[in-house]
């Protein structure tokens, strides 16, 4: 299996080549180096491409909600205005930075680099394709949801470090928020990871289909629930509308990052808009079947048999095709994520905490405890096979 | 595959190192291109025009600890539950997986007696309560201000 997109390319015999070449130059074993070379190219790669997702996704937020109030959106840089995020970013860097005097001034500057930090280290394990998963860990889902409890430190260090009392308040809220909407998220996870009996995404990927009967959220009744769950709590993570509180700009004038100017700012809204992107892909692929793609298309044995075709080139095509998938759901997601924006007023915060604590949280306790006992009972089956053997295989291949 | 474990977390020190650079290296260029005249007013924090009063690191609301501690129960919780989980499929499979949904349901178990315990304290109510319990079961919750 692809443990690594290393591994994804140490399985051609042309970069095995190159890997013992290397070797005998060096008088070294080169494969750490290559390694290292690879996942450095890659990091770059996917980091450049979520960046400029981020920014995008910045564009599409005004372009959809003026689409939503019947309004033009941004039109002047570029064809469409498609350009409007590098202007701001422009804009950001030439602005003068403004740091308070009575400020936190060490934890002030940490604050942006831990949103950053927090969101950049889940890209790691982030399923584009069953090869270019950059590593594919055991611990996968674990690992994301810890290191992704960074963007909550440093959204409640900003808050605190401005020393100022909107600040204060955001980050406050964003803290509790953040904290209390883990717990549901995980246990819906934790339903996943029952079902794919493993928590890396690999697993849990191959652990579904192509087709929407084969994904996990039409498994069974509980899992449904789980998706549903576990997209308003990563709604909440994110600090996304209807549970934008940390921010709220009508009543905490902008929340955590009141204070913050310049590119400073910048860090913490190219954060969560690339947040938002990683959270959906973990939806997608814990629950909208991943990358996977129809008629062994992914694999290339489809091209590989039918066509012909060299197994380097049907498997590359493959590769795209998975990632197209994968990213196609994604940004169908993204683009849900914007629409209840710009369509749901704000909760007020006891209803927050009330909604996850006495909705959500029993709820996904609830599931838990479902998905446990459905695996027991049918074997792990889904809802469709099993009503294919009620229809004596009538409905089977369904 | 010859995958030691350095070689499969390579990618998160490397990712973790680009973040370092990419705020750092933004934040430089922004320095050197940026226009920089601090005044003393410019830096005082903003209160909606106001000159600031005090400081923003005073008392808060006690809700915030409750609900910490609350977290780090079911997140403690939620972390011991997960190795259980990703091992009762292959019991399952083979046969055995009473005995791990046995011991899940017990994990469950604890967590669900905890949202009962703490529902029953009132720890879930954001607004809470000073007044016992009312008999005739209301709705609306006096807050009781000193």
């Amino acid at each position: 299996m692809n443990n690594t997109i290393v591994s994804y390319f140490l399985q051609f015999e042309e970069f095995q080549t190159v890997v013992t070449k290397l070797s005998e130059i060096t008088g070294a074993n080169a494969t750490s180096l290559v390694a290292f070379v690879i996942f450095a190219v890659a990091a770059v790669v996917v980091l450049g491409a979520l960046a400029t997702v981020g920014g995008l996704g910045t564009y599409a937020e005004r372009k959809i909600s003026a689409d939503l109030q019947m309004r033009q959106g941004p039109n002047r840089v570029g064809p469409y205005g498609i350009l409007q995020f590098l202007a701001d970013g422009v804009k950001m860097i030439m602005k003068e930075d403004i740091v308070p005097r009575h400020a936190d001034k060490l934890t002030f500057n940490i604050a942006p680099l831990l949103c950053m930090l927090g969101v950049m280290a889940t890209f790691a394990v982030l399923p584009f394709s069953s090869g270019f998963t950059m590593t594919d860990l055991d611990v996968g889902v674990f690992y994301l949801i810890g290191v992704s409890s960074l963007v909550g430190v440093g959204i409640f260090l900003g808050g605190y470090s401005s020393n100022s009392k909107w600040s204060m308040l955001g980050g406050m809220r964003g803290a509790s928020q953040i904290i209390s909407y883990e717990v549901p998220v995980t246990l819906s996870i934790l339903a996943i990871v029952l079902l794919a009996g493993g928590m890396s995404f690999g697993t849990i990927v191959s652990a579904q289909g192509a087709w929407p009967h084969q994904w996990f959220v039409l498994h069974n009744p509980f899992t449904f629930i789980a998706f549903i769950v576990l997209f308003i709590g990563v709604l909440a993570e994110t600090n996304r509308a209807p549970f934008d509180l940390p921010e709220a700009e009508s009543e905490l004038v902008s929340g955590y990052h009141t204070e913050f100017t310049g590119m400073r700012f910048g860090f913490f809204a190219l954060a969560e808009y690339m947040e938002v992107f990683v959270v959906c892909g973990v939806v997608a692929a814990l629950f909208l079947g991943g990358y996977n793609v129809p008629f062994g298309l992914g694999e290339g044995t489809f091209l590989m048999e039918k066509l012909h075709i060299p197994a380097i080139h049907a498997k590359g095509v493959g590769q795209l095709l998975q990632v197209g998938s994968f990213v196609s759901k994604t940004l169908a997601l993204y683009y849900v994520v914007i629409w209840i924006r710009w369509t749901l007023p704000r909760l007020r915060v006891d209803h927050l905490m009330t909604l996850c604590w006495k909705y959500l949280t029993p709820i996904a306790l609830f599931n838990l405890v479902g998905c446990a006992l459905w695996m027991f009972f049918f074997h792990g089956q889904s809802i469709w096979q099993l009503l294919g053997h009620l229809g004596g295989g009538h409905g089977g291949g369904h | 595959m010859s995958n030691t474990n350095l070689d499969v977390y390579m990618p998160v020190i490397i990712l973790m190192i680009l973040a370092f650079v990419l705020v750092g290296g933004a934040l430089l260029v922004a320095k050197i291109l940026r226009p920089s005249n601090p005044t003393e007013l410019k830096q005082t924090e903003y209160e909606c025009g106001e000159l600031p009063v005090g400081v923003a690191w005073s008392n808060f609301n006690v809700r915030f600890y409750v609900v910490s501690l609350i977290f780090i129960v079911f997140d403690v919780e939620g972390a011991l539950m997960f190795p259980l989980a990703s091992i009762y499929k292959k019991y399952n499979d083979a046969g055995a997986g009473g005995v791990v949904l046995a011991t899940f349901l017990l994990f469950i178990g604890i967590l669900a007696a905890g949202v009962v315990y703490c529902w029953r304290k009132g720890d879930l109510d954001w607004v809470r309560s000073f007044q016992t319990p009312a008999k005739n079961n209301q709705r609306t919750q006096g807050v009781v201000n000193e």
